[in-house]
């Protein structure tokens, strides 16, 4: 007993290690740093800060809300309907998350202008907090379709047919029979939309122009534009809290959504066969597609725009170094990104994993603590984090403030909670009973969770890498702290090429940011068709 | 649909309550009223001198005639800018080749963040040398004692304007204006577009301007700056009241600005005024797409504020010797020569020729508007919270 005690503690012991040295302890340091030079609690006390809060907070959930009503749908069809190309459709999904800002701004403003809602009429969504609304769910709707959907494909569906067996309409049967087990998989996928809007910091300046500020776009300004360290600090202490309070929230939510057995392979999609069926697919898919399409589309367009006519000038142009701006070609850049994506992903995959198997089997006090603990970084400012690590790391062992290490583990910070939300429900669904019948077979018990737990949530896990791959590709605010300017990443590149006058520049951003696209849709592609090596061989 | 899925519904509750009691809770404490912004010139006793640019003690300086004596094969300095620098390819390379010192890049952001960083790590810094501390900030960092103070001797061949560091603590190194840019094929003819400040406030050019947030950009604050230098403190609340009143819009940064609501110079584009750089026709014509000899950029030269960039040894340095050899380089004509194309700035040395391309679009503005660090230091939290209540309420 307790020789498997131990081993409890060394599975814990590298996700809570890593927390601590690479989160815990900066984020310890730059708080108390900020607290000794000033009070805190006149910042919170005032009365733009309670509005302030609201406004990140209401915005947050507007748009997690919003994500969830046009995600659950695509999630439905994505993972039930045996629809032509659906593996391409979910790996083109993730696009928007490697888009800088910029680029869904832009695309969101050509959409107006086409809609005619760019205010030459008097009716505008220019900087308004739609805007707002409508970039995050281009962002985060791929979060919902590919949490909620992997899950949704693993559903026993013989639960659903013996409901309408029985008499049940369709609509009953989702509302009592579906929604109740996919729950696991809804609060995980609301519970990262959430946080991700919290932190939002590009679509709030971009997109919501200057007079609509939120906690993370404060903290910046206080931060680097004031060197205001105690107020940045104050707000970063209160984004703390709202975080921790909210994510303790979900997770309660997540953790008694009742759990429902899952199915080793998924579910073979069906075929739409009756016109009506084929319209209900259409309708389910439309506005997920539309949402992400149509920046895609507007982003190839510009990079394809060459003086007066189209075509590859600008792609052409990345193999060259002369007169970007940039040190290096643009398409060095490209190499980068995925060298650290790699890192970050391997990083995210293994702590995340071991996090989960904790969280997802500890139940009670540790498994708790440490499934709040992983969520927080996605809710932390980039900037705070970042100081934090500039301040605490500075003493050998662990001076790693101009090490290029740092840029891999701060993007790791971020891809994590995604690794661990899809895969916590996935392993609290594991009946335990299998595991008990390969141990009564004789296999020991971690034999039985290899050859019992992985296989059957390596299909999550994959979810999970894909996002943190596609998350450190497209990270922006903490990497452009961190990364050297000799050796950029694609969005820190775009960035520089954006941040110029020269059509040709922006031209050539945008052949960057197809660059990047057609590479995570291919990483994404890749990282599905990796499967971990499994006896049963599926 | 609620009522029917009793158990779901009760848990988003319970999960929506808790949120809720999270954020009353704040909403309770939150109950105080903001602290009222100090006017302009009411919270200063004189006129602000470089005085409060200085650190609290001053750092022995660093000696010209050690550092050409000094022999520094081998060494490494690490270079901290902000992510808009840029040189050529093999410059820094020239550099090691002759000193034998190796020059590493950091970046940490923009200049606010570069600077807070250097801040938050004063007398333990992550670099040696920092380049693009500019006039809006080079108080706040002088005087929370980032730098060692060092005087190269070619700033005999710089002209006096331009050394605006208290002691020495900073060396100049480029100068750069921000500018009114309008659309060329907006206002085809000169005399059609604004000649200056006051233009803005027509009626003539309603809506027709667009320029960025001061407190988040840094064009932006540059022409916060600009109108605060040309109507003083008395004049510049309502100057700003009447912008909005003729339809100002503000962006959050540049390049919603620029290439947004601009159209980077388009005729056909929403605003056909933007705040932006001097050099804006350079780099219009250079990159322009299709290839164009005449920028469609016009620059008004009568409202533009002049800010200088800065390099300064780091104090808490290992190598002060080799940082300074570096911030020597900075400001030698190699280096200086290769500014005009890559940041699209003027070089300080005088001794520094202008490539052709750089000279044949760019503007010279022969009497730019600006303020000094100090008084810049002084009244800036005040000036950009008054402009937030003015323009954003």
């Amino acid at each position: 007993m307790s020789g498997r005690r131990l081993v409890w503690v060394l599975v814990a012991l590298v996700p809570v290690a890593f927390l601590a040295v690479f989160f815990a302890y900066p984020m310890a340091t730059i708080i108390e740093h900020g607290l000794s030079e000033g009070s805190a609690l006149d910042v919170v006390r005032r009365r733009s800060t309670g509005r302030l809060v609201a406004f990140t907070v209401g915005q947050a959930a507007a748009s997690a809300g919003l994500s969830l009503l046009v995600g659950l749908p695509a999630a439905w069809a994505v993972a039930r309907v045996d629809v032509p190309g659906r593996r391409l459709v979910r790996a083109l999904l993730v696009v928007p998350f490697v888009l800088p800002t910029l680029v869904v701004g832009a695309a969101l403003q050509a959409t107006f202008e086409r809609l005619g809602v760019d205010g030459t009429d008097g009716f505008h969504l220019e900087r308004t907090v739609t805007a707002i609304l409508l970039a995050h769910m281009v962002l985060n709707v791929a979060v919902v379709v590919r949490v909620v959907g992997t899950h949704w494909a693993l559903l026993d569906p013989r639960a659903e047919e013996a409901a309408r067996v029985l008499g049940a309409s369709r609509r009953r049967v989702l509302r009592e029979v579906t929604l109740p087990r996919l729950a696991p998989a809804i609060w995980s996928a609301a519970g990262i939309v959430f946080l991700f809007c919290f932190t939002s910091f590009g679509v709030i300046l971009t997109v919501g122009g200057p007079g609509r500020p939120t906690l993370e776009t404060e903290i910046w300004r206080y931060a680097t534009q004031r060197t205001d360290l105690a107020t940045a600090t104050a707000l970063a202490l209160l984004q703390l809290v709202v975080v921790v309070a909210l994510v303790a929230a979900v997770g309660g939510a997540e953790r008694r959504a009742a759990a429902a057995a899952l199915v080793r392979r998924p579910v073979p999609p069906r075929r739409p066969v009756t016109a009506r069926q084929r319209l209900a697919v259409v309708a389910a898919l439309a506005p997920a597609a539309l949402l992400v399409l149509v920046p895609i589309g507007v982003l190839v367009e510009r990079s394809l725009a060459v003086g007066d006519g189209y075509g590859l000038g600008h792609f052409r142009a990345l193999g060259e170094e002369t007169g970007t701006g940039l040190r290096v070609a643009p398409l060095a850049a490209v190499g980068t990104s995925l060298t650290y994506a790699v890192a970050a992903t391997t990083i995210a995959v293994v702590v995340g994993g071991l996090a989960s198997v904790v969280v997802a089997h500890r139940g009670r006090a540790t498994g708790r603590a440490l499934d709040v603990l992983l969520m927080v970084p996605l809710g932390t400012s980039a900037v705070t984090l970042g100081f934090g690590l500039l301040v605490a790391l500075d003493e050998p062992p662990l001076d790693l403030r101009t090490s290029r290490v740092i840029v891999p583990i701060a993007q790791a910070l971020v891809g994590l909670p995604f690794v661990v939300r899809s895969l916590v429900p996935a392993l609290r669904s594991i009946d335990p009973r299998t595991r008990e019948v390969a141990t009564v077979l004789g296999a020991s018990p971690a034999r039985a969770r290899w050859e019992v737990d992985v296989p059957l949530v390596g299909r999550t896990v994959l979810v999970g890498a894909a996002f943190a791959f596609a998350v450190s590709l497209g990270e922006f605010g903490a990497t452009s702290f961190l990364a050297r300017p000799d050796a950029p990443t694609v969005p820190t590149a775009m960035f520089r090429l954006l941040g110029q006058p020269g059509a040709a520049l922006r031209g050539q951003a945008m052949a960057l940011g197809v660059v990047l696209a057609a590479l995570t849709v291919a990483s994404v592609l890749v990282i599905e068709r990796l499967r971990p090596k499994d006896a049963l061989g599926w | 649909m609620v009522h029917h899925t009793v158990v779901p519904s009760r848990r988003v509750r319970r999960a929506l309550a808790a949120g809720l009691a999270a954020t009353l809770l704040l909403g309770v404490t939150a109950c105080t009223d903001d602290p009222e912004p100090a006017g302009v010139g009411e919270s200063g006793t004189s006129a602000p001198d470089g005085d409060a640019c200085r650190p609290e003690e001053l750092p022995e300086p660093i000696d010209p005639a050690a550092v050409a004596d000094a022999d520094l094969d081998g060494t490494t300095v690490t270079l901290a800018t902000h992510d808009s620098f840029a040189v050529s390819d093999g410059l820094f390379e020239d550099f090691t080749a002759e000193t034998g010192i190796e020059v590493e890049l950091v970046s940490a952001g923009d200049a606010g963040a570069m600077v807070s960083q250097a801040i938050l790590t004063a007398g333990d810094p992550v670099a040696d040398v920092m380049f693009g501390i500019d006039t809006t900030f080079l108080c706040r960092g002088t005087a929370a004692g980032l730098f060692v103070p060092y005087a190269p001797e070619a700033l005999a061949d710089v002209p006096d304007e331009y050394e605006i560091a208290t002691d020495h603590l900073a060396t100049p190194i480029d100068v750069g204006d921000v500018c009114l840019n309008y659309s060329v094929e907006a206002y085809p003819d000169p005399a059609d577009a604004p000649q200056g400040l006051d233009d803005l406030t027509d009626p003539a050019f309603a809506d027709a301007f667009v320029t960025e947030n001061p407190e988040t950009s840094s064009p932006g604050l540059a022409f916060l700056l600009a109108t605060i230098a040309e109507y003083g403190a008395d004049g510049w609340e309502d100057y700003w009241a009447d912008l909005r009143e003729n339809g100002v819009e503000v962006t959050s940064g540049w390049t919603e600005a620029f290439e947004d609501s601009f159209g980077s110079g388009a005729g056909s584009a929403e605003r056909s005024i933007v705040t932006s750089y001097a050099s804006s026709p350079v780099v219009d014509v250079l990159y322009s797409d299709p290839p164009r000899d005449e920028a469609i950029i016009g620059v008004v030269p009568d409202a533009c504020f002049r800010q200088v960039e800065l390099a300064g040894v780091l104090r808490g340095t290992d190598e002060p010797e080799a940082a300074a050899r570096l911030v020597d380089f900075l400001l030698s004509p190699p280096f200086q020569e290769d500014i005009p194309l890559n940041m699209f700035v003027d070089p300080v040395n005088e001794t520094a020729d202008l490539p052709e391309e750089y000279t044949a679009h760019s503007v010279t503005i022969d009497e730019p508007l600006t303020l000094t660090p100090a008084e810049i230091e002084e009244g800036r939290d005040a000036w950009t919270e008054r402009w937030t209540e003015i323009v954003l309420r």
